[in-house]
């Protein structure tokens, strides 16, 4: 396959790709912590994927195998058209399936399948600073960061518990990594944060409105924030699949009707597709 | 005459980036360069492939390979050169610079640390150091002939600066390992 010869390979320039390269190789050296760069625009809006996208467009080379996920699923707008804008200005293959791939973009999930080394994630992020809703001015949030000073969340975490009973946040729920920086894990599910921690593949965050780009390399310790007392627990919906039963998997609400009906279904739709698959050619040697 | 640089300008520099971040994940790990690239000397191909990959205009950098050499990466990547103390890329060919004396960052920027590439005679992987940190599922061991005596008590000096520091490229030949800051050494 070959790209689009009206654009450069993967669509930025040059000089862009390197600056966005000599950033990501500081963000690697410094587990987690936000390093600045000078985001460009890019054919498509703030909110949709473009710090994910630039990422992914100055690590991709013609022999990488790009998988693109949007909560979970391989066909929704946001991921069909990202992996179908790399197909053209890349010409490189694409694929839902997650063993196949070497890079995936992911918006707000972390596939079920266990990640290798051979594999790169990326994801994109809304608001890389963990701290903006406490401390809205990045000039404190940088000293903060600077200093290691995260009073303020553990405060946030403790009103929480006492108002609630529980640490109120489902999603992007605030991760230390190797012990040192206060990360935002993107709006990932809380569920999702465990597979973060030392995982075997290299995960790269990018946001394209904050210019902020971020890592975590592989085999890092990643712990979820919490207390002795209230220990972190994840959330997961108490249901079976509806499509393949897995007890498992991280699963969405889906409403069937207008009189109360609805469903739980996996997520990550390669995971759910695949077991289906499994469980009806077995369903055929069995019968 | 000026000698060339890489002969796919897009592909060569993708593929060498790569090689340098999968460096820079898994300290210690050894990584083969394949483009063909003609560098003077006494630049080796990995430490010139490095350079044209992530140096230009906008970084400043700063080498003792000789004036062919300096003359070859200032045609191609338009780099302003500074002193060793100011450089955001270092290239030591020969003895490199002391280490506490590059550029650290900052504790809000500890990005702006230096990359310092070093020229080495060998690289190979499963003896010698013991290396521990992110990156890192155990231990990697790491061999490295051609670097000063006193480098491994002279980096571990700076851990204590951490987020401050300095990243290290070795480079041997066509190959190539990464040491960022939060990489440990046990010499062994």
């Amino acid at each position: 396959m070959s790209h689009d010869p009206g654009y450069n390979f993967a669509y930025l320039d040059e000089n862009t790709k390197r600056m966005i390269r000599r950033t990501l190789l500081k963000a690697v050296a410094i587990p987690g912590h936000q390093v600045p760069f000078g985001a460009r625009e890019m054919p498509l809006p703030y909110g949709w994927g473009t710090g994910g996208i630039q990422v992914t467009a100055a690590i991709l080379g013609p022999r990488d195998v790009l998988k693109v996920i949007d909560q979970g699923a391989d066909d929704t707008t946001n991921a069909v058209s990202i992996r179908r804008f790399f197909n053209r200005v890349a010409g490189v293959a694409t694929t839902t399936r997650t063993p196949e791939a070497t890079v995936i973009q992911t918006r707000h999930r972390i596939p079920e399948a266990v990640l290798t080394e051979q594999q790169i994630l990326v994801y994109q992020v809304p608001m890389p600073e963990p701290l903006f809703r406490l401390e809205p001015r990045l000039t404190e949030t940088r000293r903060m960061h600077a200093l290691a000073d995260y009073g303020l969340m553990h405060v946030k975490l403790y009103e929480d518990i006492a108002r609630h009973g529980h640490v109120a946040s489902a999603y992007n729920y605030p991760v230390m990594v190797q012990e040192r920086y206060l990360m935002s894990p993107s709006p990932i599910p809380a569920f999702d944060n465990p597979k973060m921690h030392r995982m075997p593949a290299l995960q790269l965050f990018g946001a394209g409105r904050e210019k902020k780009i971020y890592a975590v390399p592989p085999y890092t310790a990643v712990r979820s924030l919490d207390f002795e007392d209230h220990p972190f627990r994840p959330h997961r919906a108490d249901a079976p699949c509806a499509l393949c039963g897995s007890r498992t998997s991280y699963l969405d609400e889906v409403v069937t009707d207008d009189r109360g009906g609805r469903m739980f279904v996996c997520s990550d739709t390669d995971y759910c597709e695949t077991r289906q698959a499994d469980q009806a050619e077995r369903g055929e040697q069995a019968a | 005459m000026i000698r060339p640089a890489f002969v796919e300008p897009v592909l060569d520099s993708q593929n060498c980036f790569r090689a340098v971040l999968e460096a820079m994940s898994r300290p210690g790990r050894v990584q083969r360069l394949t483009m063909a690239l003609d560098a003077p000397a006494p630049l080796a191909p990995a430490s010139a492939a490095v350079l044209l990959t992530l140096v230009d205009a906008e970084t400043t950098l700063w080498l003792d390979a000789g004036a062919e050499a300096e003359g070859w990466i200032r045609f191609h990547a338009g780099c302003p050169l500074a002193a060793a103390s100011d450089a955001a890329f270092l290239l030591a060919t020969g003895t490199p610079p002391a280490l506490a004396s590059l550029s650290q960052g900052s504790d809000e920027s500890p990005q702006d640390g230096a990359t310092l590439v070093i020229q080495v005679e060998s690289l190979e992987e499963g003896a010698g150091w013991h290396l521990t940190g992110p990156g890192i599922e155990k231990e990697h061991r790491l061999a490295v002939t051609g670097l000063p005596a006193g480098f491994v008590a002279e980096r571990a000096k700076l851990a204590r600066n951490y987020p401050r520091g300095v990243d290290v490229i070795l480079c041997a030949g066509d190959r190539l390992a990464a040491l960022p800051r939060t990489t440990r050494i046990e010499e062994g």
